[in-house]
């Protein structure tokens, strides 16, 4: 399911120094044709290798134009469905339509806390320097989850 | 003074630790580092050749935390599975320890606003976002397994990333570096002291003198040909982007690898290579042949060729494959999930409420971790409560952290009752000689640290044990600064001398382009794209690819070996006409070292220790007398030689716990 670009959507970020779906594709595969001589449409933006394309989604969910969309593997997939998700700041909704014209709609959530708000080290303790080479973490037992392990199962000791 | 394509600009900088990767373990090192630091005036920073926030295996999402030990179990335990699964050859020290410490950073992610499913004193479940009782307040998590919990993890990558570009600060971060190679200390070769990588989007090469480094650059996919080779050639299981640096950068620098032998072949619903985790373990699902028996029953006793480990409750990964495997060589495929007989058995079960929300789920299992999956039900008109999807074993990947443990021999904790000598001669000397030697997480390479998928002989660390064994490299790299807080590194090979190696496919190129009217065709220069495919037509057809069941044996390896050394000759003739082509390039050279590990640890190895993975048709037998050890090898970069050695195993826990 390689990903293409909407002719009539994309603004190329609108002319930004890069653009969303170049700086979010982990394989490096979204790129802007900035004069059109690659594709014929200058300013928007193509994927470059549609065949190294793990269909991540990640570009599809990034792009604010909403100009990117899926078209599953030809050579894999028959042709007519389609999967496009909006993906908002507290939840993603997912479209789905089947080749044989079948409808879905599904609503997840993907956060509980507001995008940008996270603030690593608020209350927590500083690491304590003298305990560097004993086990846990700088915040050791403040979460809850260190787990100590019954000794008697080491059998070597 | 920005450079220009086969002129680049060269930039130099010194830090203390260097991060290379910003995946889970590396944005696991990035939080618990800087708290460490504080009141130090160690320099870090971190480099990673994608976005932090969709890199790495977690891109995309995931459903589940695979590893999550619990209160109620102990990481014995924990300690036990990895082992059966892994045929009963993984270091307990670095299961024990990452069972011991992992739940601390699956609390942190529920903090930092991932949703995790929970149940209700009445058992119902809910999904994450309905901010029930915290996981560190005793709030109880889904079981989709004895380990795994379920999340609405689409946004796990970005949360995570989130909270360790915030610790790190975005002046130490610097994306879109791939790093090359790792350099050696000029005045002690076994040191670490720096590395060099380039930038995919301007003509810049870095290079970083370094005290400490943490390699975590995950595992390694696509050196096998892939099933898929038109346009769905991208959707391998594992992801595309991660190339082999870890394993490749290490050898390189002299670091010691273990078990590079085994391999992961998952067997995932096919062409979309959707999980099938949730299936099995939360939806009950069996997978049968093509006339419905399950093979599991039906060739039952095939687990008892491989005692002990096919009669643990859950027989490992390698042999419910071979099980499988025995169907599709029989001709009674395809094999499929039954999810149809599995969703109406929930229907009656469940509350109306659940049902509800059971067929949600069941896509969700796909949109948050795999969406090419539900792109190949809708193509397919395929709705699971009304029709059965097919399964089929992947091409082989390695990688450390999954199902699988190969990697880098890290030295462990001290607390555990690990051996501190060796037992099995042929252990080049200058290697030490227990399970730890000073430093948790370091490599046999001074300086030279790892977690996650780089970390060899402890697999099923998975998301949070990535994370986790980060945080565990990060407190130990600091006290690594910190004693040699009076070494300078110096750089092993002159800065020019790396540039032109870097560059060297650009300079390629543009020597050579017009020499031919068509650019890809040309007798002077290889294009990354076709050294891939010869790399995967000789990794499929000789060293146990799909092409062949999965199966070689010593002659066919011995062909692999010739057709390597001469692709590894060719490689120093690739090509790059752009940023992105250069990309690929180092890409490809990472993916053939790390193969050639490959080949050459199942050569070395005597047996055929991982059925359903891979077979040695000439030892088609689990060895348990002479070959219940790890085989590790170490690589001369300048002669371009593997070495490869036994060393001992040993128990640190009772394993025959397992099989009462
Ligand atoms: C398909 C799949 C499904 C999985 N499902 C689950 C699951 O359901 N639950 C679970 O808990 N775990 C799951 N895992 C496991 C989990 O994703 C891994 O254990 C974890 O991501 C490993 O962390 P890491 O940091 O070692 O590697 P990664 O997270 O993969 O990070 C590697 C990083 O290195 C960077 N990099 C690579 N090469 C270079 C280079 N040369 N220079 C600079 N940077 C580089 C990459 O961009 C990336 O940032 C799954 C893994 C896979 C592959
Ligand atoms: S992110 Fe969207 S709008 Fe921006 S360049 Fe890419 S496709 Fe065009
Ligand atoms: S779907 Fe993923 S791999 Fe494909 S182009 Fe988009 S971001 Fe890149």
């Amino acid at each position: 399911m390689p990903t293409f670009v909407r002719t009539e959507k994309c603004d190329g970020c609108k002319g930004q120094d890069k653009t969303a779906c170049m700086y979010i594709c982990p394989h490096d595969l979204m790129k802007l044709d900035m004069d059109g001589s690659e594709t014929g449409h200058a300013m928007k933006a193509y994927n470059q290798e549609p065949e190294q394309c793990w269909e991540c989604y990640s570009c599809v969910k990034i792009c604010p134009q909403n100009a990117i969309e899926c078209r599953h593997y030809a050579d894999v997939v028959p042709l007519g469905g389609s999967v496009q998700p909006l993906r908002g700041t507290d939840s993603i909704m997912w479209t789905i339509k089947f080749r044989n014209g079948t409808m879905k709609r599904f609503k997840f959530p993907i956060r509980t806390t507001a995008e940008g708000s996270i603030d690593p080290y608020a209350g927590k303790p500083d690491a304590d320097m003298s305990k560097i080479e004993e086990n846990g973490f700088f915040n050791h037992n403040e979460q809850n989850g260190y787990r100590e392990g019954d000794r008697s199962e080491l059998i070597n000791l | 003074m920005a450079g220009e394509f086969g002129n680049p600009e060269v930039v130099e900088e010194t830090v203390d630790i260097l991060m290379i990767g910003g995946g889970m373990a590396n944005c696991g090192a990035a939080f618990e580092i800087m708290q460490w630091a504080k009141g130090t005036d160690l320099k870090i920073k971190l480099v990673d050749k994608a976005a932090m926030d969709r890199s790495g295996a977690v891109a995309q999402g995931l459903s589940a935390i695979n590893t999550y030990i619990g209160s109620e179990q102990d990481p014995a335990d924990y300690a036990r599975m990895v082992s059966n699964d892994l045929m009963g050859i993984t270091r307990d020290d670095l299961a024990y320890d990452l069972g011991r410490h992992v739940d601390e950073s699956v609390h942190l992610f529920e903090e930092w606003g991932l949703p995790i499913w929970k149940t209700d004193e009445n058992g119902e479940r809910f999904d994450g976002s309905k901010g029930m009782t915290p996981l560190k307040d005793g709030g109880k998590p889904v079981r989709s397994g004895k380990w795994q919990i379920m999340i609405n993890g689409e946004s796990y990558k970005w949360i995570v990333a989130e909270a360790a570009k915030k610790a790190l600060g975005i002046e130490n971060i610097e994306e879109r570096i791939f790093i090359v190679k790792l350099i050696n200390d000029k005045n002690d070769p076994s040191r670490i002291a720096g590395a060099v990588g380039f930038s995919v989007r301007e003509n810049k090469i870095v290079v970083y003198t370094a005290k400490a480094i943490l390699l975590a650059a995950g595992g390694c996919v696509n050196i096998f040909r892939p099933r898929s080779v038109g346009e769905g050639t991208g959707r391998a299981w594992y992801p595309v982007w991660n190339a082999g640096s870890t394993y490749s950068m290490a050898a390189e620098a002299g670091a010691e690898l273990t078990l590079m032998e085994n391999r992961f072949v998952p067997t995932r619903f096919k062409d979309g290579y959707g999980p099938v985790g949730a299936w099995f373990l939360l939806f009950k699902a069996k997978a049968t042949n093509a006339f419905g028996e399950v093979y599991m029953d039906r060739n039952k006793e095939m687990l008892n060729d491989y005692p002990p480990y096919g009669q643990a409750a859950v027989p490992a990964s390698c042999l419910r494959n071979h099980l499988m495997l025995k169907e599709m060589k029989e001709g009674r495929g395809p094999i499929y999930m039954d999810t149809v007989t599995a969703l109406a058995n929930l229907r009656e079960t469940l509350s109306p409420r659940e049902v509800k929300h059971l067929e949600a789920e069941a896509w969700e299992d796909f949109l948050d971790m795999c969406v090419g999956q539900c792109g190949v039900w809708v193509g397919e008109n395929i709705e699971p409560e009304k029709k059965n999807s097919e399964l089929m074993p992947t091409e082989p990947y390695l990688l450390g952290s999954h199902s699988g443990c190969c990697g880098i021999w890290t030295s462990g904790p001290t607390d555990v009752g690990a051996p501190t000598t060796e037992t099995e001669e042929g252990v080049p000397s200058h290697l030490p000689s227990g399970w730890n030697w000073g430093y948790r997480g370091m490599t046999t390479v001074s300086g030279l640290f790892t977690a996650g998928d780089g970390v060899g002989a402890s697999g099923h660390k998975f998301s949070s044990g990535s994370h986790a064994e980060g945080r565990m490299a990060a407190k130990s790299m600091v006290k690594y600064c910190l004693d040699n807080a009076d070494f300078t590194p110096e750089l092993d090979t002159p800065v020019q001398e790396l540039v032109d190696a870097i560059y060297q496919p650009v300079r390629t190129f543009l020597e050579f382009k017009d020499y031919s009217t068509a650019i890809d065709v040309n007798p002077n220069y290889i294009t990354p794209k076709m050294l891939q495919f010869r790399l995967q037509k000789i990794m499929d057809e000789y060293v146990a690819g799909v092409a062949t069941y999965y199966t070689t044996n010593a002659e066919m390896l011995k062909v692999a070996g010739e057709k390597l050394d001469m692709l590894k000759e060719d490689a120093m003739k690739m090509r790059a006409k752009d940023l992105h082509e250069l990309l690929r390039a180092w890409e490809n050279y990472h993916r053939i070292l790390t193969a050639e590990a490959h080949m050459k640890h199942i050569e070395f190895r005597q047996e055929s220790r991982y059925p359903g993975f891979y077979y040695r048709a000439d030892k088609n037998f689990v060895d348990e007398e002479n070959w219940h050890c790890f085989v590790n090898s170490i690589y001369d970069k300048t002669t371009g030689k593997w070495t490869c050695f036994k060393r001992a195993h040993v128990d640190l826990v009772d394993k025959s716990k397992l099989f009462k």
